[in-house]
């Protein structure tokens, strides 16, 4: 029985780049890759796209780029319209360390190398500028903005790649550590454009008017700062919460559908073992169980199954859940509080458990056992109770050390208590007391 | 559910001379079916069911037209759920000659919904899960203007009243005191009231009236925490 869904990690691609593999037949669309790239990734989704070699593409561009710089145009139009996907050549996945299939088709993990393809794509580029600088055939008052032009571009160019990396980060987890990476980029590219258009009224010859011009057009950048400013503002605000609003829908509607699987899953269970009421029992009590954890679980608690619990409530509820799916028995939980767990903390969950395994054991038969944790300042109690016919420590037979090790003894190494009494109401009780470890911090 | 509170009272009687007038609300009538089979034997159980509803208009249609003893309100109905009805029946449940109680029944374990029909009015709050002699029990204890715990509605109240830094508004309804926290602790952790009773050495009159008392202060009290309820966990 599937435990509740994991949390879905929701890759926030366009709808058309998230196509399941077994789509008999996805609309072809062009798209930038992201990974692997570059510059802008445009040769790499054009190869994707057309099923060509990337270095290939990338030599058109090369070549096209002979001809007056058309290449360098059109490279900036594709990246200027293409939208940024995840794909093109190679989809596999270019981590740090990337899984490669060996000749003998045993996976095994490589550290990632630079992309042959992109280096000599990037020396052919600067020979290629070179002989196109040197030879290009313009009128000698053209020529001297051609330094500034291609300041302005390499300006632009590094101002857009920082675009795509903020609209990448959306669905690929880019650190925040390289938050300074980007500013310095920005920063950069802002200074090439500024050094490029400065060179440009310098050359102009109207150097004495530059002041006067810069002046100028800061003035009217204030302007428009303070006339657009608050716009943007609300706006990008709106989009990243529509942004946030969709990606939890999208994320309840993948747990939903799970739990739905998982429910119809169950009735077929039970159907099919009518007859075997334990069973049954069991099945329901842990379908049950599922479906309160994802219906009364508060907002944003998407632990997967596999991670280790790490609070109180969290293991406490999680023992409960595994007992009582293994010995048939229903665990009534409450939990009161809430604290982290701490090595003293983990083994009282542990005598917990045994507790519970014992009451589910010996106890079952009188009905449900109730669980109650409670968190109250630095101490942790948990009670631990069934309505069976009880049981006096002193007849367990001396080797039986199920009770007296794992929970009285694992109790007072670590500096706790265990008490088990008869209830006066008839069954056994065990009460486990804790004193949380002193913060560390 | 095996609630604590159903263990009281002598398990399996017949009517034993009790009767009590309910109404049963519950959008499923595949519920409402099977609560009356369960306990709709008058002469066994001594419950008499006078009128049934799915939504909230229909149950304070048929409440005021049958004046039952008590109510059986699931909470969450079509058309405001059982705080709804609970609202639309304020008068009803105020009437001193003969006043309508309320006992919540619910599926769902979100302790807003369940701190959102105590402070509604409700006596009490038991889950669907009960079995039919403990439900019965329950009815019985509401209709003599006692409170009905389960275990899990103790976990709620514990945490709601838990002691915050914020100083109390009405030093009478914002705090629990030590007594009323040991009730309901034992509560929650499984114990019915008569062993409470024997646990603390006091009489089960004695438990009730703490419950009560609890259950009073759940619903006047104005501290923000139980107003404003919310699941967060409380990290201590």
């Amino acid at each position: 029985m599937p435990g509740p869904a994991g949390r879905v990690t929701i890759i926030g691609m366009p709808e058309a780049a998230s196509l399941p593999v077994d789509d008999p037949r996805p609309p072809r669309k062009l798209y930038r890759s992201s990974d692997g790239r570059w510059l802008g990734g445009v040769a790499r989704g054009l190869a994707g796209h057309l099923g060509l070699p990337v270095i290939w593409v990338r030599l058109a561009f090369v070549g096209l780029f002979m001809a007056h710089g058309f290449g360098a145009l059109l490279y900036a139009a594709f990246w200027f319209f293409v939208p940024l996907g995840i794909g093109g050549v190679g989809e596999q996945k270019q981590s740090l360390v990337g899984t490669e299939t060996a000749p003998d088709g045993r996976r095994r993990l490589v550290a990632r190398r630079p992309d042959k393809g992109q280096l000599v794509a990037l020396l052919l580029m600067v020979i290629v500028s070179m002989v196109f600088v040197s030879s290009v055939n313009l009128g000698g008052a053209a020529k001297v903005y051609l330094v500034p032009a291609v300041l302005v571009a390499a300006g632009v160019a590094l101002v857009w790649r920082q675009a795509d990396n903020a609209r990448r980060a959306r669905w690929v987890e880019v650190g925040r550590r390289r938050r300074t990476l980007t500013l310095l980029r920005a920063a950069g590219g802002v200074l090439l454009v500024t050094a490029g258009v400065s060179a440009i009224f310098v050359l102009q010859g109207s150097a004495a008017h530059l002041g006067a011009v810069l002046q100028a057009a800061l003035a009217v950048l204030v302007g428009i700062t303070l006339l657009a400013g608050p716009y943007l503002v609300r706006m990008t605000q709106d989009l990243s919460e529509e942004r946030l609003m969709r990606i939890r829908a999208q994320e309840r509607a993948e747990v939903a559908a799970h739990v739905h699987d998982s429910v119809l899953h169950t009735l077929t269970l039970i159907q099919r073992n009518a007859d075997n009421a334990n069973e049954v029992r069991r099945l329901a009590r842990a379908q049950e169980r599922d479906l309160r954890t994802w219906l009364y679980k508060p907002e944003g608690t998407g632990k997967d199954e596999a991670d280790e619990p790490d609070t109180v409530a969290e293991a406490v509820r999680r023992n409960a859940a595994e007992v009582e799916d293994k010995h048939g028995v229903p665990i009534e939980v409450v939990i009161v509080g809430d604290c982290p767990l701490d090595e003293r903390t983990r083994a009282q969950m542990q005598a917990g458990r045994e507790a519970m395994v014992n009451a589910a054991k010996y106890g079952g038969e009188g009905g449900a056992v109730q669980v109650y944790a409670e968190v109250e300042g630095r101490t942790v109690f948990v009670s631990v109770r069934d309505r069976g016919p009880g049981f006096d420590l002193d007849s367990i037979p001396a080797d039986r050390m199920g009770v007296r090790e794992s929970i009285i003894g694992r109790m007072e190494r670590n500096g706790g208590t265990a008490r088990l009494r008869a209830v006066p109401g008839g069954g056994t009780e065990v009460e486990l007391e804790m004193e949380r470890a002193e913060k560390t911090s | 559910m095996s609630d604590a509170t159903e263990a009281n009272g002598p398990a399996g009687a017949g009517a034993g001379g009790r009767h009590v007038r309910v109404v049963l609300v519950d959008d499923h009538r595949m519920f409402r079916t099977g609560v009356q089979a369960e306990i709709g034997q008058t002469a066994t159980t001594g419950v008499e069911v006078v009128g049934e509803a799915a939504d909230v208009d229909q149950a304070v249609t048929v409440i005021t037209a049958t004046r039952p003893e008590v109510v059986l309100l699931d909470v969450h109905l079509p058309g405001g759920g059982g705080v709804e009805v609970l609202r639309r029946c304020a008068a009803l449940m105020a009437d001193a000659e003969q006043p309508v109680r309320f006992l919540a029944l619910s599926v769902s374990d979100a302790a807003e919904d369940v701190i959102g029909v105590i402070r509604g009015g409700a006596r009490g709050y038991v889950t669907k899960t009960i079995t039919g002699t403990d439900l019965v029990d329950s009815i019985f204890r509401v209709q003599e203007g006692d409170a009905v715990f389960s275990p899990r509605l103790a976990g709620f109240v514990l945490d709601a009243f838990a002691s915050t830094d914020a100083p109390p508004v009405d030093e009478d309804l914002d705090r629990l005191t030590q007594r009323e926290r040991e009730v309901l602790r034992l509560i929650a952790r499984g114990y019915a009231y008569k062993e409470i009773a024997k646990q603390l050495f006091i009489s089960v009159k004695t438990v009730e009236s703490h419950v009560s008392a609890v259950l009073r202060k759940l619903q006047l009290s104005n501290r923000h925490e139980l107003t404003r309820w919310a699941t967060a966990r409380r990290l201590v």
